[in-house]
């Protein structure tokens, strides 16, 4: 796992969220890649991860509870590692 | 959330589709034996590039990502050009299928200049003789041209998309070979009984052997070979291909044609899987999100006559297509059910109902009427 909580990251720029019942369908126009984000938590985090000085940071203003971190950080990392969302 | 919970969320529908086929031309210089949409002469309520081009505007407020574009032969359109610079314009992806005709080495050097877009190459044989008993005499040669000229314009990965046949199903690994010699992609789709599919259906559609010959070897390539999902009908035979294994039609996807009605999916060109047209009130926005047919393709699967067989997990009975134009109820087993539960039924039949396309637009006479009523 290479997230870390507190590191800065933003969604890169070629990619594209769209608002979905299930929470949201994220696209990356690069490398063609779709991704299902299956949690409205995680849509907030994702879009919010630019906002705040670290990805802690960002789940502490949403409200994540410390307990829920650990699933959040492996999601993120998942999605690092397909190269939606980057380091800032 | 998972996998299967996102299924269930999926086969309830998208505020808009995530992959969407739009065909924009009936016409095509080639008359493939298996078109889907029968294609051929132009049909003059053709989308004109105004109307086209205010399909794509609709489609990006609707944050559709990208749309595969097909027809016919897509790049016949004068306006072809016009109408992927649009999409690019407005952040739509697209990937094309073509059978090549068109791309030479200027359209290839263009083709290659621009961003997000993706070309899919048609072939159905490693050979001439195969792909055109299937394509029609000279089409090999065509796309092998159109693949060199990309290669020449450094294209990059386009793809080479192959509809499995009971001819060229021995030829998976030389396809796997080619695709890899021009660093493209393979893709591998089934074949459908849908437009002039329906003639051809007897003589090419792969036989039980060969059903699982085409599994084992989709089991063993794995992600290294695109399908479009098109073979969770397989999955009965063991551990689940990759893929979402559901009919997306009407939930995930649909089919604008080139006039504009909006169909459930690019296999069902026929009214009874007509949701509406782009030019209803509400636009295709509208037709997507409260059309009956796509609410009631919403609703829970029934899983039919396939409820005392325990596999309907597996394979969710096949192919809504595939079975519409063999006369099978829409509830029962796939034609190609693995099980032969399909074949059963077909071979049991004395009188078959086979449902004719609405639409059919094939050039010449003869080819395009499959016999309403086949006794057996």
């Amino acid at each position: 796992m290479s997230v870390t909580l507190d590191t800065a990251y933003e969604l890169d720029p070629r990619v594209s969220l769209r608002a979905e019942p299930f929470g949201a369908l994220a696209y990356h126009f690069g490398n063609r890649k779709l991704v299902f984000l299956r949690h409205p938590d995680v849509v907030a985090v994702v879009r919010d991860l630019a906002k705040y000085q670290t990805l802690a940071d960002t789940l502490t203003a949403i409200g994540v509870h410390p307990d829920r971190w650990p699933s959040f950080v492996s999601a993120v990392d998942s999605l690092h590692s397909s190269d939606m969302i980057r380091v800032r | 959330m998972s996998a299967n919970t996102l299924v269930a969320q999926l086969k309830q529908g998208l505020d808009a589709p995530i992959c969407l086929t739009w065909e924009i031309t009936y016409t095509c210089n080639l008359q493939c034996i298996h078109c889907l949409s029968s294609s051929g002469r132009r049909d003059p309520r053709e989308l004109t590039t105004r109307q086209a081009k205010a399909v794509l505007d609709e489609l990006r407020d609707l944050q559709v990502f990208y749309i595969n574009i097909g027809g016919g032969e897509p790049m016949i359109r004068q306006d072809f050009f016009d109408i992927l610079e649009h999409a690019e314009m407005n952040n739509i992806g697209v990937k094309f299928s073509t059978n090549g005709t068109y791309i030479n080495a200027a359209n290839a050097r263009r083709l290659a200049s621009m961003k997000y877009i993706d070309i899919q190459i048609s072939l159905d044989g490693i050979d001439a003789a195969t792909n055109d008993a299937v394509r029609g005499v000279g089409s090999y040669a065509l796309a092998r041209q159109a693949m060199d000229h990309l290669r020449e314009a450094n294209f990059g990965p386009f793809k080479i998309s192959v509809v499995v046949n009971r001819h060229n199903v021995d030829q998976l690994d030389d396809f796997k070979a080619l695709a890899d010699s021009y660093g493209a992609q393979l893709r591998l789709t089934r074949l459908r009984p849908s437009g002039r599919g329906a003639v051809s259906w007897n003589d090419l559609h792969p036989t039980q052997v060969q059903q699982r010959q085409i599994y084992e070897w989709l089991i063993n390539h794995g992600d290294t070979v695109l399908t479009g999902d098109s073979f969770f009908h397989l999955n009965a035979l063991g551990q689940a291909l990759p893929g979402l294994n559901m009919c997306g039609a009407g939930r995930v996807v649909c089919l604008i044609d080139p006039i504009g009605d909006v169909y459930a999916c690019p296999f069902v060109i026929h009214d009874q899987f007509k949701a509406g047209s782009v030019h209803d009130l509400g636009g295709f926005t509208h037709v997507w999100r409260n059309s009956d047919l796509f609410l009631s393709l919403r609703q829970p699967d029934s899983a039919g006559a396939c409820t005392t067989c325990g596999n309907y997990d597996s394979c969710q009975g096949g192919c809504m297509a595939a079975k519409f134009f063999t006369g099978l109820a829409l509830d029962g087993p796939d034609p190609e059910c693995v099980l032969g539960h399909g074949q059963q039924l077909l071979d049991l039949a004395t009188v078959k109902l086979i449902p004719k396309p609405t639409m059919d637009h094939s050039r010449g006479v003869g080819l395009s009427t499959p016999r309403p009523i086949s006794v057996r």
